[in-house]
């Protein structure tokens, strides 16, 4: 219901029972505050929204109360301006300062934070406390963040974050009274694969991302470019900023069906790739250095012999189909199995079908029953296995409701809904650490079964008679209002995914579906057709084509190294287009540094079939140019910005019209023209002066966005949404700005979220059901472990993530162990070949399988049996 | 009946009464008689018509409350109800409960009982501070006994009616005595408060309808049962039912606990205590425990309730009376709560997290002496901001603000002098 | 050094009686205390794991309540009243009386580990100000002279 309220004499619509808070924000109206956020509701600690309500028409006095805790109603009459509010919001804010450091000038947080807008805000500006502070020890928490306990104002925000919202267990409030501190029982490194958050959501600077710490810009220093998480199939939004050509740090960009205010750690930190010591730089002929323009002769003399083009789904969109264009569509191949390439054009299919059942996190959030199969989220799509976490809670918010108790009021509503939970049901392999614990039904199955009892359900829910567990599921996902299930490539078995079609299908009306590719554009990769690296080697040894151009893809890593071997040693030469140096790189014969996902524009098509478009962060250069424009160069077309590539793609596939949606045209025109990357608050043009040199009088260009590197532009609020660099308006410098930039709290940006679904609602046909696929070897279940931290290729190669990643794993059940005659710690061979891990027993793993951790020891591919045995 | 029913039956040496001792003394018999007799509503009828106010501090009447509850709960449905007892007894210059738990827990417990009746609670949880492990004894001894005679547990003497009860020992937090904090305390919680609303009787411990009620109030149930609600009303002087347990303390010549009817004045509790410490004149007195305002000798004939109290401009408080006489100095008295409350903050909320130290330390260097203008300017800025309800998360910020409101109303002329340098009072 | 076999069937039970692992964190801490004079690190680790929650979940708690020790404390632990009743009865005297003849101050331990000396709010003691808590049993004591503190000490020794 809607309702009428005045603030300071203006009339103000809002939904009956909101907080009113929020109702300013989404207004524009500011009051500051601290403790309230978003996602995490109100919880009336800081005291600092204050401001006057008056009560029936006759009052005239009114009363202060917190805007946060209050509740709005028909005709409320409110006083944000009133004299006696201010003030106390001042106070609040000087009480707040007693203890802390005033240390803004080494303080990371200066500049973004949210603690020096309110201060501003508010008026406070002289120091009046005269005695001692109290001071905290720091603790160390990790390789990932940094921690300045004097910084703190007990906000609360970082446990409801961590606790509360992630289920983390390590991170917690000590002490009473005027000493109470955030932190860990004990120095250590923080457990949660979503620990990276708390540098945003922490409104001052206790909490900070370490690695930007240590290659530390200001926030007015550094560039920030709109980007997309390039880790895994969800496709976060993402901030990347940089200062004097290197990316500093990224931060998460708001998007209210994804990610919303919140990453993982992964994709926080993995970008970080792009500074890493394994970047490429220079042309290469075996190991020999050469000139980009030898290197570009040296290319284009294989490729004019007959070259077939390996893609990938870690490179855009753009760059796959500029390869596809050079080698010609019969000659483009994926860079992953066949099995894999297979099964996710599958997908795609299947989603394109019944575009309506996707679901985008935030509608994830809300379903009332949800059926995992075989997908280990938290490591293959972390920041979806934090959105179920949230669906988990819906049984308490409607128990809460029916209580009276406002969704706002998060720990009441913690409390009033009796801990009920909503079905999150898992068959998996192995245990999931943020899903368990919310799991109302945790079955460990070896993947086969995993496909089997997703079949089971599918044919229960037909009416037919199956084994308990399957009946059951069933039964709770019928009775569901908003069932959803979610499987995905993970167990590199097609079964799964068309057992969870089916499922989708049998349930109908609002039954939703999420499919896990295994890569950020996998997708887009599908979109593009071709099969695997198999059918690669096939059309290699049927000729004439003798060459094999490998664009950003370490094929050791997507498939089995037997089906590697076949294609290196079917081709003559190998020529590999990459931004990391790796084994495939290693082996190729000729290689071609190319940008990172930061130094260039392009797409990546996510889980939900959305195109989402990123943009160079730091300025592209031209020896390490994108890979598509080196594709161009050689002969893929006369592209010299990528909206004439994605033309060109159009006019070839108008299925991906779409695409065009993603993200404005380079000559997109804002209010001042360009958008542009730098921030609003400048030290000064000399700011970006070092060494007498001034950038910004000659900005570099990028003809691949509307955005450009100089000081000129539009910012702010005068961008559209795909284009946002940051959410600073005046006087708001942190992540908290983002509530003026949406159209409601917690809603879509204004202007609407960005990307452009592909699957158009017209739908799509669905062709036969993929045939089993026999499954090779003997022995063990292979299950390549995607971990969370070090599980892709890309965030391998981040220094910072690596030194937060678990030491490679080897897994096995202790029933198999025993059969193997296999103890903890024993050396492994693994079809005859030494494992680099020492073994591992997990009671928690299902039976008659072996994990290994993905990338590291065991790459992706299709399902298979090892043999498992002890080295002697 | 003796003019002290409700401790009248307490031995000198407070040493508890055994179970059947205490049922040769009329104990259970309430119970039995309500079980048998009365239906809740009857019995909510019953304790609402005697006028008994919450003994905890804020004087709300219990019936109503009871009857709030009831109403409430229905929206909750089938499920668990809870009954908490606040044996915290914190608040400075409070020690009545300490007799009540130590000396009569089957009181205590058959009140709890009955208000478990009354508001349909399925289990007890009795909350006693670790200070009074003397009265965590007696009551778990007692619940012991009162199990293995058939009282608790599934229906009890027959009526249907079922119920458990348990003792949750704290550990030293002044705020766990604060309704919501006591109820995060026994989940297991932060013993930090909870907002309001939900209020406990619709959503509280577990999430469930809980009542949490003091330890003195349930004491009064047992008698009200047994002799009814005019019977109670009478025992006062004034238009709130009962006796009440008055503590004195500070300078009187015999601290003690007296209990005396419902709107006893100060002047007679303090004569009672064999007057003023050494004969000398009376500077002030709280009547109510440490988050009540002060007052002075022309206040010393108000009848001590929480009607005249309030309209006095203070409070009744938990009953505590805390004397000053002309060799207590206000400041340094004042600044001895300020350090409490700032101590015993819970730390969530701003004001009091970080206003209370302030003010203590602002109240400390006063006393010492060093305080300057602006000390007392900033005093009176914290009154300002934080005395009235709502600025701070609880009541607890709200409360300790009083001492040093009226403190500096009162006296103005001691806090000036401070100024100089020197406690114009002297000590004793 | 690891907790005694009945201290960790005693949390056990507590959390049986408390209805669950979290809503007994509190008297486990209290247990392992009654058991060892305090809660050290090790020892609230292995509470901890008995009870199945994690050391900064219990140590939260253990370190907002004021009766519980996270650092080692004397064989007896004095926890002297400072509340305003024992002020107004000469509290100061009988602690400056009791902090000369330890030779110690308040949140230290004599030397030989027999006393601990604690300022505590108000131990609703106040018809017996000023006053004191004695001994894990927290007896009251009072009203406190100096001599007779004296004399506590000196029979407690
Ligand atoms: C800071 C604070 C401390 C409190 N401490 C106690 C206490 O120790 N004992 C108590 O009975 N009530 C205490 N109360 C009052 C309780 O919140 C609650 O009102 C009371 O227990 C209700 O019982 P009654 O209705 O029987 O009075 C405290 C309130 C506040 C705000
Ligand atoms: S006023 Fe605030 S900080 Fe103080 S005890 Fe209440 S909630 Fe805690
Ligand atoms: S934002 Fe309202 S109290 Fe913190």
């Amino acid at each position: 219901m809607t309702v009428k309220i005045t603030i300071d004499g203006r009339t103000i619509e809002a939904k009956d029972g909101e907080d009113l808070l929020a109702v300013c924000l989404a207004n524009g109206i500011d009051i500051p505050y601290f403790c309230w956020h978003g996602a995490l509701g109100s919880a009336g600690a800081c005291r600092q929204c204050a401001v006057r309500v008056y009560g029936g028409p006759d009052d005239t006095v009114g009363k202060i109360v917190m805007s946060c805790m209050t509740p709005v109603s028909d005709g409320l009459r409110v006083s944000v301006a009133d004299q006696e509010a201010s003030n106390f919001r001042a106070r609040v804010i000087e009480w707040l300062m007693i203890n802390h450091p005033h240390d803004c000038p080494v303080c990371e947080e200066a500049g973004s934070c949210h603690l020096q807008d309110m201060t501003i805000a508010t008026g406070h500006h002289s120091r009046r406390y005269q005695f001692d502070k109290r001071t905290h020890r720091n603790q160390d928490l990790g390789p990932l963040l940094t921690h300045e306990m004097n910084r703190c104002i007990a906000c609360y925000r970082c446990t409801r974050f961590y606790r509360d919202y992630a289920g983390g267990r390590d991170l917690d409030a000590f002490g009473s009274h005027g000493n109470v501190y955030f932190g860990r029982a004990e120095d250590g490194v923080l457990e949660s694969p979503f620990a990276g958050n708390l540098a945003e959501v922490c409104p001052t600077g206790v909490f900070n991302d370490k690695g930007w710490s240590q290659h530390y810009a200001r926030k007015w220093d550094m560039k920030a470019t709109p980007s997309i998480c390039p880790h895994c199939a969800v496709g976060c939004n993402l901030f990347v900023a940089e200062r004097g050509g290197q990316v500093r740090r990224v931060q998460n960009r708001y998007h209210s069906a994804l990610n919303g205010y919140f990453l993982c750690d992964r994709g926080r930190f993995g970008p970080l790739h792009v500074v890493s010591e394994r970047r490429l730089t220079a042309p290469r002929r075996g190991n020999a250095a050469l000139s980009d323009h030898d290197a570009i002769n040296a290319a284009q003399q294989l490729i004019a012999a007959g070259a077939i083009g390996i893609g990938s789904p870690r490179a855009s969109l753009e760059a796959n189909a500029a390869l596809r264009r050079l080698v010609g569509p019969e000659r483009f191949f994926a860079g992953v199995s066949d099995v894999e390439a297979r099964l996710t054009r599958r997908m795609a299919e299947l989603l394109r079908a019944r575009p309506s059942q996707i679901a985008s996190l935030s509608e994830i959030e809300r379903c009332d029953a949800v059926l995992v199969l075989g997908e280990q989220l938290t490591d293959s799509a972390p920041r979806m296995a934090l959105a179920l976490r949230q669906a988990s809670r819906g049984a308490e918010r409607e128990l809460a409701a029916q209580k009276g108790v406002h969704q706002w009021l998060d720990q009441a509503v913690r409390v009033a809904g009796e801990g009920r939970r909503s079905p999150i049901m898992l068959a998996t392999p192995l245990p999931d650490s943020t899903l368990d614990p919310v799991a109302t039904l945790a079955l460990r199955r070896d993947p086969l079964q995993v496909a089997a009892l997703g079949h089971a359900v599918a044919a229960a829910l037909a009416g037919r008679n199956e084994d308990r567990d399957a009946s059951d599921i069933a039964r709770t996902l019928r009775a569901a209002k908003r069932p959803l299930i979610i499987a995905g490539s993970g167990l590199g078995l097609a079964d799964t995914v068309e057992a969870a079609a089916a499922i989708a299908v049998a349930l109908g009306g609002d039954a939703k579906i999420a499919l896990i590719a295994p890569e950020a554009n996998s997708f887009g990769l599908a979109l593009l057709s071709g099969d695997g690296i198999e059918a690669a080697t096939a059309a290699l040894r049927r000729g004439p084509a003798r060459h094999v151009i490998v664009l950003e893809n370490d094929l050791f890593e997507r498939a089995p190294r037997a089906s590697v071997e076949q294609l290196l040693g079917a081709a003559d030469e190998v020529i590999a287009f990459d931004s990391l140096d790796n084994e495939t790189t290693q082996r190729a014969n000729l290689v071609l540094p190319v940008a990172s996902f930061s130094e260039q524009a392009g797409s990546y098509v996510n889980y939900e079939g959305r195109a989402q478009r990123f943009f160079a962060a730091v300025p592209p250069s031209a020896d390490v140019p994108a890979s598509w424009r080196r594709l161009a160069a050689l002969g893929a077309g006369p592209f010299t910005a990528l909206d004439q590539l994605i033309d060109a793609i159009i006019a070839e596939r108008p299925e991906l019209a779409g695409l065009k949606g993603a993200a404005p045209e380079a000559s997109c025109q804002c209010a001042h023209g360009h958008g542009t990357r730098t921030p609003r608050p400048l030290s000064g043009r000399t700011a970006d002066d070092r060494a007498g040199r001034d950038p910004a009088a000659t900005p570099p260009p990028d003809p691949d966005s509307a955005l450009g590197f100089g000081m000129e532009g539009s910012r702010g609020r005068e961008l559209p949404p795909a284009l946002l660099t940051g959410y600073e308006t005046h006087g708001l410098h942190s992540a908290n700005a983002v509530t003026r930039f949406v159209e409601e709290i917690n809603g879509p940006l204004r202007g609407g979220d960005p990307g452009a679904r592909l699957f158009g609602p017209e739908g799509g046909a669905v062709s036969q059901a993929l045939p089993p696929v026999a499954i090779e070897g003997e022995g063990l279940l292979l299950l390549p472990l995607p971990d969370v931290f070090s599980g892709t290729e890309t965030s391998r190669a981040s220094a910072v993530l690596a030194a937060r990643a678990p030491a490679p794993r080897l897994l096995l059940h202790p029933d198999d162990a025993e059969r193997l005659g296999l103890a903890a710690g024993d050396a492994v061979l693994i079809n005859g070949e030494p494992c680099a891990a020492r073994l591992t027993i997990e009671p928690s793993l299902a039976r008659g399988m072996v994990a290994l951790s993905a990338g590291t020891l065991a790459p992706r591919g299709p399902l298979r049996r090892v043999r498992v045995e002890a080295a002697r | 009946m003796t003019a002290t029913p409700l401790t009248g039956r307490a031995r000198p040496d407070r040493s508890p009464h055994s179970f059947a001792e205490w049922q040769r003394l009329g104990g259970y018999d309430a119970l039995r008689r309500a079980l048998k007799e009365l239906s809740p509503d009857d019995l909510v009828s019953l304790v609402e018509a005697s006028g008994l106010r919450g003994r905890g501090g804020a004087g709300f009447l219990t019936g109503t409350k009871w009857k709030l509850m009831r109403k409430a709960a229905a929206a909750a449905g089938e499920g668990p109800r809870y009954l908490c007892v606040n044996g915290d007894e914190m608040e400075p210059g409070s020690f009545k409960d300490r007799l009540l738990l130590e000396a009569l827990p089957h009181q205590l417990i058959e009140g709890a009982m009955l208000a478990a009746y009354a508001i349909g609670a399925t289990e007890v949880i009795l909350l006693v501070r670790d200070a009074y492990r003397a009265g965590a004894a007696a009551l778990n001894r007692a619940i012991v006994e009162i199990e293995s005679a058939g009282l608790l547990g599934s229906n009890i003497l027959g009526s249907g009616f079922s119920l458990t009860m348990r003792v949750h020992g704290s550990a030293g937090r002044y705020i766990v005595g604060e309704e919501t904090a006591l109820i995060s305390a026994i989940e297991g919680d932060r013993p930090v408060p909870r907002a309001r609303p939900p209020y406990p009787a619709q959503s509280g411990l577990w999430g469930r309808p809980t009542i949490v009620n003091n330890v003195e109030t349930l004491s009064c149930v047992p008698l009200i049962v047994q002799h009814g609600a005019d019977w109670f009303r009478g025992l006062s002087r004034t238009e709130e039912g009962g006796t009440k347990l008055y503590g004195v303390s500070g300078r009187v010549n015999r601290p003690m606990l007296i209990e005396a009817p419902m709107g006893t004045t100060a002047r007679e509790l303090i004569e009672r205590c064999g007057g003023i410490r050494d004969g000398r004149r009376l500077r002030a007195f709280q009547p109510g425990g440490g988050a009540t305002a002060f007052l002075e000798q022309a206040e010393l004939d108000v009848p001590m309730d929480f009607g005249h109290l309030k309209k006095a401009g203070s409070a009744l408080g938990t009953g505590a009376l805390i004397v000053l006489d002309e060799t207590s100095c206000p400041v340094a008295s004042i600044a001895r709560h300020a350090r409490f409350y700032a101590r015993e903050s819970c730390g969530l909320c701003t004001p009091c997290r970080d206003g209370l130290p302030w003010v203590s330390k602002l109240l400390d260097q006063l006393e010492a002496g060093q305080g300057t203008a602006a000390t007392l300017e900033l005093l009176q800025m914290h009154v300002d901001l934080a005395s009235p309800s709502g600025r701070s998360f609880c009541d607890l910020m709200t409360g300790a603000m009083t001492p040093v409101r009226s403190g500096l109303e009162r006296f103005a002329d001691v806090f000036a002098a401070h100024l100089a340098g020197r406690c114009p009072v002297g000590r004793a | 050094m690891t907790l005694k076999a009945e201290t960790i069937q005693a949390i056990r039970t507590a959390a049986h009686h408390h209805g669950g692992a979290k809503a007994a964190m509190l008297e486990a801490l209290k247990l392992v205390q009654a058991a060892e004079g305090w809660v050290s690190d090790a020892h609230l680790a292995e509470a901890a794991a008995t009870l199945g929650v994690t050391t900064a979940e219990l140590d939260s708690l253990a370190t907002f309540y004021s009766h519980i020790f996270r650092s080692p404390v004397g064989e007896m632990v004095i926890l002297l009243c400072d509340g305003l009743s024992c002020y107004l009865n000469g509290a100061d005297d009988v602690r400056d009386a009791v902090q000369q003849k330890l030779g110690i101050r308040f949140g230290e331990t004599t030397p030989d580990g027999k006393f601990t000396l604690l300022n505590v709010c108000c131990i609703g003691g106040c018809d017996r100000a000023p006053a004191a808590l004695l001994g894990p049993d927290r007896k009251l004591v009072g009203p406190l002279s100096a001599d007779q503190l004296d004399q506590l000490i000196e029979d407690a020794r």
